[in-house]
């Protein structure tokens, strides 16, 4: 092993590792300052243990529930368009994931509210779903590519049936950069689920555009943190799952 | 156990292409022989080779392997009773070694216990210690080791046919030589049917015990025994293909034990300088051999002045090729000593008769006068 990859991991573990801590002092100093704050009614009405949880549990939801759709719909996807017979196909697919993320998450957002009329979780997870499919889409196929012809061959020529190959072969040995778009993904879905408030979805949104409206600095300032703290927590959570669930021989 | 796998006309065409990439291809490889497709790059002799296992399909002709035409099987089913080797393994990098090697036997659906048994079966076989390199990572071995298991793999499930392409392609040379004489070692033990592409004439000299030269498209320029090509090359691209120095190749395919040895005159270490001399005089000599007790050669002395003797540098064995027993010869000087088993003395190789050796395998591949 080279002096370089020795130190990039020494970096990384240090990262596992402080991160999660910094997350909590963040959090921690901010709550911390909010309530020692002389709090107003209006403040106290968002500013208060109950509606802080159930602000953040739903952006959670909003979160998972993209992260799950994102997975059910854009590794299949990824491994479809990967198939010598579909691999024309890619560059619409991958062209029309590419407009989802190039455009404004807001404006897909509401557009979507205007077109199906629907309010609440889905109608903010189906639009932020649609933001955050292309880096899973791209990395799936990306890994996929990657896999050596080789060892296709050196399956398919010492017996596997071609969707043996795929389970055995391919999909481990993308799962590394799989799991890199999903993390990317994640946290992508973490702060765009801020804008889900604008759908009635809730979420750390709700205290963020409280503050800003009724001018209540310290309800602002806890929502951004609490934003904040949940994608580096979330990040986090990718980076360790990545860690300890890539391919054992690739490590 | 082994097959025969027999070749009738078979093509194969890539659309769009007007010259087809091999053309009507016919040929019987026996049961239990190395069969070496050899040839320039792009000869098509890659594309033969896997039209076998129906990596590729052919676009007309059969293929037979013990009389049963291939194409009528599931080609899944085919290829795990045919084994495959590539170059640089193609081992599955986020898999063991041992679940490497256990890839086919899991494809067959045997037990667990069974796989197991086998895999450390296969690695002692090509001499990898199981304890220690099952469990490991196919990046934490060599290059010749990864190829080693690459054999193992291909092996596991004891499959009649073996197909390697370019196994040994992409170490270094020195590792390539070990791994040729492993894969010897281990088919005067086993007896598959292996067919064996190489770009190399010297790897298929080797190991073959025919080789088919191939032209463009395939086309079988001669199909012959190692000896018959390298004594009589069919055409002057045959030829070519041999290269320089077809006699020295030759001489690597014959072994001291195959021709005359002549006797030297010896005498013990502890006889008299003088009596060496008087016998070395009426015989007619100029050297002679001195042995130890236990007949091993020790040194030669010379008629003039047998009390100095020059001690024996290098000796060749039964064994070894004639190429060896020449090399001896020329640091030598003269006669290369024969050793046996034992290391001891068992005749002389002479220059005569490597000369007679080359001449007699020439005028048995000639062709009949007409």
């Amino acid at each position: 092993m080279t002096a370089a990859v020795a130190q990039r991991q020494r970096a990384d573990r240090l990262r596992l590792l402080v991160q999660p801590i910094a997350v909590v002092v963040l959090v921690g100093g901010v709550l911390a300052w909010a309530f020692g704050q002389d709090l107003d009614s209006i403040e106290r009405q968002s500013l208060n243990a109950s509606s802080l949880v159930s602000a953040t549990w739903d952006h959670l939801v909003i979160s998972f529930v993209v992260t799950a759709l994102v997975l059910v719909v854009a590794v299949p996807l990824g491994v479809v368009l990967t198939r010598r017979w579909a691999r024309r196909a890619a560059p619409v697919f991958l062209g029309i994931a590419t407009i989802g993320q190039a455009s404004p998450a807001v404006g897909i957002l509401v557009l979507f509210f205007l077109v199906s009329g629907l309010e609440g979780l889905w109608a903010a997870v189906l639009p932020i779903a649609f933001y955050t499919l292309l880096p899973v889409l791209r990395n799936t196929m990306v890994g996929l590519q990657g896999v050596d012809p080789a060892l296709v061959d050196a399956g398919r020529g010492i017996g596997m049936s071609a969707g043996t190959v795929l389970r055995r072969i391919e999909l481990p040995l993308a799962v590394p950069l799989i799991l890199a778009g999903l993390r990317t993904a994640l946290v992508h879905a973490v702060g765009v689920a801020t804008l889900a408030v604008f759908v009635n979805g809730g979420g750390l949104g709700l205290l963020i555009d409280t503050g800003y409206k009724l001018a209540r600095v310290p309800v602002l300032i806890t929502g951004a943190v609490l934003a904040v703290g949940l994608a580096l927590l979330v990040d986090w959570l990718g980076a360790v799952v990545e860690t300890y669930l890539g391919p054992k021989g690739l490590r | 156990m082994a097959s025969e796998i027999e070749l009738i006309d078979v093509t194969k065409r890539y659309p769009g292409v007007a010259a087809p990439a091999v053309d009507s291809v016919s040929m019987t490889i026996r049961a239990g022989e190395i069969v070496v497709l050899v040839g320039p790059s792009g000869c098509g002799k890659t594309t033969t080779m896997r039209m076998i296992n129906r990596l590729i399909e052919p676009t007309s002709g059969r293929i037979t392997i013990d009389g049963e035409d291939t194409l009528s099987l599931n080609p899944d089913r085919l290829r795990r009773g045919i084994g495959y080797a590539i170059q640089q393994a193609g081992l599955f990098p986020h898999l063991t070694v041992g679940q490497n090697v256990a890839t086919v036997p899991g494809l067959l659906g045997w037990g667990r216990s069974r796989v197991s048994e086998r895999v450390d079966e296969m690695l002692d076989l090509v001499g990898l210690d199981p304890a220690e390199f099952r469990d490991r990572y196919p990046r934490q071995l060599s290059g010749g080791q990864q190829q080693r298991v690459g054999v193992a793999r291909a092996l596991a499930a004891d499959p009649p046919v073996l197909l390697m392409d370019e196994p040994f392609g992409a170490v270094d040379p020195i590792t390539r030589g070990n791994l040729q004489d492993e894969l010897m070692r281990l088919q005067a033990e086993l007896r598959k049917t292996i067919v064996f592409v190489t770009h190399d004439f010297d790897e298929a000299v080797k190991i073959g015990d025919r080789i088919a030269v191939l032209g463009p498209q395939s086309r079988i320029l001669q199909y012959d025994t190692p000896e018959a090509i390298l004594a009589n090359p069919a055409d002057d691209t045959v030829a070519g293909f041999v290269g320089a120095g077809a006699s020295l190749k030759q001489l690597r395919l014959r072994r001291v034990r195959e021709v005359e040895l002549s006797r030297a005159v010896t005498a013990r270490v502890t006889d008299e300088p003088a009596e060496v001399g008087r016998r070395l005089v009426e015989a007619g000599r100029e050297y002679a051999l001195l042995l130890d007790a236990r007949n091993r050669p020790v040194s030669w002395a010379h008629v003039r002045h047998p009390g100095q003797p020059r001690p024996v540098g290098d000796s060749v064995s039964l064994q070894s090729t004639l190429q060896d027993a020449l090399e001896a010869m020329l640091t030598e000087g003269g006669a290369a000593v024969v050793t046996g088993a034992r290391g001891e003395y068992v005749g002389l190789v002479e220059m005569d008769a490597v000369i007679g050796t080359v001449q007699k395998l020439r005028g048995d591949h000639a062709e009949p006068a007409s």
